[in-house]
């Protein structure tokens, strides 16, 4: 194990690193607001954003990430602008995302009984006040675990980011193993740098899954 | 269901054991190197092992116009490299068509070949000292030189126009990032997997200017007219095909071939045919 | 944007060799991730000494890499170890590996769903314990697990798209040679290929939703 490339290359890995948070936080941040508007989409009765919703989850579920991310990073210079890698790819990410969160999102406001909207209706409250008091903050906390566990995905994703120039831990890599000519020891490293951020998410999204059936 | 104290230790085990693993890796990578030396004994077996199998093996470009391209309509990889692998397959094996190519990019082609999957590497490579602790080169193939392909009417007119500011875009493992890097410092470079990549970022506008060797450039200007090389070459980049380290039989059969060919004209009709008029003398 | 010239016969052609190789590859690696899944999750669940906690400790680190990070290191880094991989065998060993620890979770968590008083009843009815997971538990748990084992598919014939990084001619990699040709065939490729991968995965979606009401 050769730790010189770790020393020497330490600043690359560290601009990666930040890189590869920066996005997966930035994402997460985006994919939440998104999927949370979608979700409601879903449920309402009114039947154009139900359907809006609902062909927006089942079309961004069951195409790649990675074409999503080249959509916007290829694409917008059709019509006149451009995103660089990091915007493209984060975008590309929450965009993504959003679509598995909206799904579960949908499912914790599903789970709060029916009969609190009618109350909370009957009670004054206009239907966006009775979702955005009573049922989306108790949804919210069923939604944790499964936001979690999408975090890790986005952190895990966001190495896309490496195909369009995105300045995430893979692109730096891809520098130091071409200047090392050392893939093995490089790739290790990188994985101890995904890992550092990935574990210690898995196991906390454990426990608080776990307290969440204790209550139950 | 797993107790969570376990799921402690087990996850400290973790990181301790990808270390275990690295420091394997280590070894091994010790063993493989004692490999080639073994290899570098038993010389004149590498092109024994070429001629058993009755297949050359090359590793080329395909998305490079002019050298290696794969053309989606008719299937086929076209270029001066493929038709100089072609010329060596029949100078080793008597046949021009016994030959499989196999796709490698500027960042995978030293694995490729160091790992055995191919004999040769013909894919627009430049020579350079760093490369040849990692592989052997044969003598020069082919003389390009750096430059850059703007879009027409960019205010960059050559290297001289390029500031710290420019974005330049080029290809992971390539020589012309570490060039320009060094002509300009602190420049911004955005590296790519392959050429065709970077060449799309250029059209989507993520950069200002792409870099790379001249004749690669040229390729991509004559598939895009709204394209255009600018200024003189500022490198020299000898392209050599490359192979793996201690394969001397090899090198000495890829020589032979690029001398034979030099003497009979062919290579003057390859060169010709590719890059639209003879080679500089 | 020019939609004829992009969907030339040859450019279509090319991209459903694209196409080809994603299929192949995804079929045989999720044939191999299931079986592989299964056994690895029938053993976290069954608790045996040794091996369980070593399922879990292969299962958690796999899992918390990104796939991208483990087709590159299976193709180029391994051969520096000496394990040698060709291009096609590299990327389906790297989906088989990183899907199969995401299908071992999922069979786990399907076995442990199944409902305790039923094992106890088997047991005190003279089943062995192998006799009770393989006529009781596996029959029901396979039930619970129709659902994420069919999405958990899905993502893999998604994934495939990312061996273009190792230039695995697939769907994305060829979809990138023809958006190579002119600046105008970017947008009307990236919606081709969107709609050749929504099509492929919502048939296999709606196969799924088909065995679940045969099951359930």
């Amino acid at each position: 194990m050769d730790f010189s490339i770790l020393t020497n290359y330490f600043d690359l890995y560290l601009r990666g690193f930040w890189g590869t948070l920066l996005s997966s936080v930035l994402a997460l941040i985006g994919s939440f607001v998104i999927g949370t508007v979608i979700a409601v989409f879903r449920i309402t009765t009114i039947k154009a954003l139900r359907w809006f919703g609902t062909g927006y989850v089942e079309f961004i579920r069951n195409i790649p990430l990675l074409l999503v991310v080249c959509i916007f990073y290829y694409g917008p210079s059709a019509i006149g602008f451009t995103l660089d890698g990091f915007k493209a790819g984060t975008i590309g990410l929450a965009v993504y995302t959003s679509a598995f969160i909206a799904e579960a999102i949908r499912a914790g406001i599903m789970a709060v009984p029916k009969g609190q909207m009618e109350a909370s209706r009957s009670s004054g409250l206009s239907y966006v006040q009775a979702m955005v008091h009573i049922i989306l903050p108790q949804a919210i906390k069923l939604v944790i675990p499964p936001l979690g566990n999408q975090f890790i995905n986005l952190i895990k994703n966001s190495s896309v980011l490496t195909l369009v120039a995105g300045f995430d831990l893979m692109y730096f890599a891809d520098s130091i193993s071409t200047e090392t000519y050392r893939t093995f020891d490089t790739y290790i490293f990188v994985a101890v740098f995904y890992l550092v951020l990935t574990v210690p998410l898995s196991y906390g999204v454990r426990v608080w899954e776990r307290r969440l059936q204790s209550k139950y | 269901m797993m107790k969570i104290k376990s799921v402690k230790w087990v996850s400290l085990l973790l990181v301790a054991a990808l270390f275990v693993i690295a420091g394997c890796g280590n070894n091994n990578t010790g063993n493989a190197g004692g490999g080639n030396t073994a290899g570098e004994s038993t010389d004149s077996a590498a092109v024994a092992k070429i001629k058993e199998r009755g297949k050359l093996l090359v590793g080329v470009k395909y998305d490079t116009r002019l050298f290696g391209l794969k053309d989606p309509a008719s299937g086929n990889v076209e270029g001066f490299d493929i038709d100089i692998s072609k010329a060596i397959a029949k100078h080793i094996l008597g046949d021009e068509n016994a030959i499989e190519l196999k796709e490698v990019t500027s960042k995978t082609r030293i694995p490729m070949l160091n790992n055995g999957e191919i004999d040769m590497v013909v894919a627009t490579m430049t020579i350079t000292e760093e490369r040849k602790k990692e592989v052997d080169f044969s003598d020069v193939y082919f003389q390009a030189g750096q430059s850059l392909l703007v879009k027409k009417g960019s205010p960059i007119t050559g290297l001289e126009s390029v500031t710290k500011d420019t974005k330049i875009l080029g290809s992971k493992g390539a020589t012309s990032i570490k060039n320009i890097k060094e002509k300009v410092p602190g420049i911004t470079v955005l590296e790519f997997d392959n050429y065709q990549d970077a060449f799309a970022a250029l059209k989507a506008g993520q950069g200002d200017a792409l870099t790379t060797d001249d004749a690669i450039l040229y390729g991509m200007a004559s598939q895009d007219e709204g394209y255009e090389v600018v200024g003189e070459p500022f490198t020299d980049e000898p392209y050599g095909i490359a192979i793996q380290k201690g394969n001397t039989d090899v090198v000495q059969a890829v020589n032979d071939t690029l001398t034979e060919l030099k003497a009979n004209g062919e290579y003057d009709a390859i060169y010709t045919k590719w890059i639209g008029k003879a080679p500089a003398k | 944007m020019d939609f004829a010239g992009a969907f030339s016969p040859a450019n279509l052609v090319f991209l459903m060799d694209g196409l080809y190789i994603t299929l192949i590859v995804a079929f045989v690696s999720i044939i191999l991730s299931f079986i592989i899944g299964v056994v690895v999750g029938v053993i976290r669940y069954a608790e045996v000494p040794v091996l369980s906690p070593v399922m879990f400790f292969l299962v958690e680190l796999i899992r918390n890499l990104p796939l991208l990070l483990i087709i590159f290191f299976v193709r180029f880094a391994l051969p520096e170890i000496g394990i040698k991989l060709g291009l096609i065998t590299a990327a389906i060993a790297a989906l088989t590996v990183f899907e199969a620890a995401m299908i071992a979770e999922i069979v786990r968590g399907g076995l442990a769903a199944v409902d305790k008083g039923q094992i106890e009843a088997a047991r005190s009815s003279g089943l062995s314990s192998f006799q009770t997971l393989w006529h009781i538990v596996l029959p029901q748990g396979l039930r619970h697990m129709v659902p994420p084992l069919v999405s958990q598919f899905i993502s893999l014939l998604k994934d495939t798209s990312l061996a273009t990084i190792v230039a695995l001619p697939e769907l994305m990699h060829n979809a990138k040679i023809v958006m190579g040709q002119k600046e105008s065939y970017t947008i009307p490729i990236l919606l081709m290929v969107a709609l050749m991968y929504f099509v492929v995965n919502y048939l296999l979606s709606l196969v799924s939703r088909r065995l679940e009401h045969k099951t359930v």
